[in-house]
């Protein structure tokens, strides 16, 4: 069987093969050393070639620091290396023999909340940096915010810069205590502390002498070892419907194949689904593959499903459970994030895309926006500046099939495109009617 | 839960055949871009995997600089009948003889920088809307902040600082009249993660990728293939090696390995020791620190 291929290699390369891969995002302020983990890391876990170090060497040398500026490796275009500052998104890769590493490196002053939800909307878990020297600031809040909000499935918190505070315990602990407070008020399911020193490597690839008090694993150690597989949707049956097969040739006359990344539950044989949006019932007849059929499909995983009957579905339609189906409606409320330099324009017309949907929309109520610093409201009723997040009322010209973002994260997200510009401006989190 | 554990190379295909079923769906006239390079028969094999039982629905484009390595060409025309698949070559040649570019002179002219322009020509004239590239953000800097999807104005130009924001799954491809999009559905694999899936699909790739003889020179510490119409300085002296490619462009400037590899087992391994990245025996990226900034927003691949 085929499907056996996923959960085992027999090549003589294993543990280069039998990886698994764990996305993250950084966050962190402007001097919390962002840069200088992400270079440590790379560094430490030996992901940096020697070219590469020869050009940053050159770059510290030239730019006057003492030592290399391990920040270098990641401040990737020329504006930011004059400027000092990341500006963009950037993706940073490496592995251990453990885990394969896709970093988002996010940008952290508060004109960049877009990038952050950005980084954030791929990420399995959030490393938040805080300098031990400032403990919990209104920044290291609004990162915890958006963690939350785009439901990160672990925050992994580093105290850095131990080593300004003589990597006091005491200190470390006032500042778990701040933010488990912060937390408390927020819905983060999982939630690690590591004391750590960037610059020095402290518990970020080896353990430090200069903590015996942190008994804790370092950070590599729990980026390679917390469990990602549950963080997924196993439970409810969910295939948008990407693309349609019809080869069209004397071999596969009468094929027709739904394409499409799985986005929750496990597809079998046999089993029996709906087609939403219009509910007609129909069962799997096979999960075909260019290397043979598949016993099932299951997240993260694009497949092709072959039905039993013959109906009519388009790109924009979504399978589902039969027993367990998706809402489908016009009129929905989300929290969105504003990612336009232009405001909102309140009852104006937008394109909005949602799986492999895309169709027009209104934004009939705008109820309120956050302050993200002081998580409390901020405005009611008015209308979305850049980096602004709150909650809306949209309806569609045609309807969606959906789910709550907190069920799941692809079928329960959309981003919403300005006409004329084509501009992505908003990206929505859609909520339980009632909720 | 384990049962369902997949590894990173599956969970990389799957996100590959995701991005590009959806260049098929919201685009008119896509097209896959094509070198014989091993990153871009792996976007090809993964367009077959996303497809199947049908044909790619989109053809393959070869900008071919004339100074190849003839085993690429080979490859690259048996395969395309193989799979029955269309292959559209333009020739950087055409566009120096049109009098678009002046190609460069001395002993380290390459015509790599002329591509673009026969590109962003072959985009215009046949009027195709986005363009599939086997570029990887691990390869260099500059690529590192470049999306899945990356919107090219009508001068075909890229502009760092204003991307359009790319959330979960959800790919923007709308756009004007006159502009393209370049689409990158292998950006984030790795050097080492292409070479992994090469061996765990057991995919076709040059001979020139394994261990052969060849005669070579050694320029600026690197090893460049001879072929006829490489200039060479009095101080430049050809030899026989036992080398490989590492990666495979313009045979100007492909630097070579001296390497006994000849399996793709090996391969692995040899990746997995190296020290050096890829690019850094291309001798087009050394020019300058911002040097492929600098041909991205010019609209090269």
């Amino acid at each position: 069987m085929r499907d056996e291929n996923y959960h085992t290699q027999t090549h003589s390369t294993e543990g280069y093969l039998d990886m698994e891969l764990l996305r993250f995002t950084t966050a962190g302020s402007v001097d919390d050393g962002k840069s200088t983990l992400i270079g440590r890391l790379l560094y430490d876990s030996k992901s940096i070639f020697e070219d590469q170090l020869d050009s940053i060497e050159q770059a510290s040398v030239r730019m006057g620091a003492e030592g290399t500026n391990l920040a270098l490796l990641t401040d990737g275009l020329r504006a930011e290396r004059e400027q000092g500052i990341t500006i963009d998104v950037a993706y940073r890769y490496f592995a251990t023999p453990k885990r394969k590493f896709i970093i988002a490196d996010t940008p952290g002053h508060i004109q960049y909340t877009r990038n952050m939800v950005t980084g954030a909307s791929t990420a399995n878990a959030a490393i938040v940096l805080i300098d031990a020297r400032n403990g919990v600031l209104e920044q290291t809040k609004r990162h915890a915010f958006i963690a939350s909000l785009l439901q990160i499935p672990h925050v992994l918190l580093c105290v850095n810069k131990m080593d300004l505070i003589d990597f006091s315990q005491e200190k470390y602990e006032e500042i778990k205590k701040d933010f488990n407070d912060v937390a408390n008020k927020l819905n983060i399911p999982d939630i690690h502390f590591i004391p750590i020193s960037a610059k020095d490597g402290d518990n970020v690839v080896n353990k430090s002498e200069n903590t015996p008090w942190y008994e804790g694993p370092t950070l590599l150690h729990l980026l390679e070892t917390i469990t990602i597989t549950s963080d997924r949707n196993y439970n409810d049956k969910r295939l948008p419907v990407q693309y349609v097969i019809r080869p069209q040739n004397d071999k596969y006359h009468d094929f027709r194949g739904y394409a499409g990344r799985v986005a929750g539950g496990v597809f079998k044989k046999g089993d029996k689904v709906a087609i939403m949006p219009s509910g007609i019932e129909s069962t799997i007849k096979s999960i075909p593959t260019l290397n043979g059929e598949l016993d099932s499909a299951f997240p993260p995983l694009s497949v092709v499903l072959e039905l039993e009957d013959d109906i009519d579905i388009s790109r924009g339609d979504m399978i589902v459970d039969a027993a367990n189906k998706s809402y489908s409606t016009t009129e929905m409320d989300l929290m969105l994030t504003w990612m336009s330099e232009r405001p909102m324009n309140p009852g104006g017309k937008y394109i909005l895309k949602h799986t492999s949907n895309e169709v027009k929309c209104k934004i009939s109520n705008i109820h309120y926006s956050l302050d993200i610093n002081k998580l409390e409201i901020k405005d009611k009723g008015k209308a979305f500046q850049l980096n602004d997040i709150g909650r809306v009322s949209i309806k569609t010209t045609k309807p969606l099939n959906w789910d709550p973002y907190v069920k799941n994260r692809i079928t329960g997200s959309l981003i919403l495109i300005e006409e004329g510009t084509n501009n992505t401006v908003g990206a929505g989190m859609l909520i339980e009617p009632g909720k | 839960m384990d049962k369902y554990a997949i590894k990173h190379l599956r969970e990389l295909e799957a996100e590959s055949i995701f991005v590009i079923r959806e260049v098929a769906a919201q685009f008119d006239r896509p097209v896959m871009l094509f070198s014989g390079g091993k990153d871009s028969i792996v976007m090809f094999h993964l367009a077959r995997k996303a497809f199947w039982p049908a044909k790619v629905p989109f053809p393959l484009m070869h900008i071919d600089t004339g100074h190849n390595f003839d085993e690429t060409i080979a490859f690259r025309d048996d395969l395309a009948k193989k799979t029955g698949t269309q292959i559209v070559v333009k020739y950087v040649q055409d566009t120096i003889d049109a009098g678009k570019v002046v190609e460069e002179t001395g002993f380290d002219a390459s015509r790599n920088m002329l591509q673009t322009t026969t590109l962003l020509d072959a985009v215009e004239q046949e009027q195709y809307d986005a363009a599939m590239g086997g570029g990887r953000r691990d390869e260099e800097k500059a690529r590192a902040k470049e999306r899945f999807f990356s919107h090219r104005d009508d001068f075909g130009q890229w502009d760092p600082k204003n991307q359009r924001p790319e959330l979960w799954n959800l790919f923007n491809g709308r756009k004007n009249m006159g502009e393209h999009f370049r689409i990158f559905p292998i950006s984030n694999w790795t050097e080492m993660d292409v070479w992994q899936y090469i061996l765990l699909e057991n995919i076709e790739i040059p001979s020139i990728y394994f261990t052969h003889t060849r005669k070579v020179f050694k320029r600026n510490g690197v090893w460049l293939a001879w072929a006829p119409f490489m200039n060479l300085r009095d101080s430049e002296e050809v030899v026989e090696c036992q080398v490989r490619c590492r990666t495979i462009g313009d045979i100007t400037n492909t630097g070579l390995t001296e390497s006994k590899a000849s399996s793709l087992e090996d391969i692995v391994q040899e990746v997995a020791a190296t020290r050096t990245t890829e690019r850094g025996a291309r001798a087009d990226d050394k020019r300058s620190e911002a040097a492929m900034e600098d041909r991205k927003k010019e609209g090269y691949f």
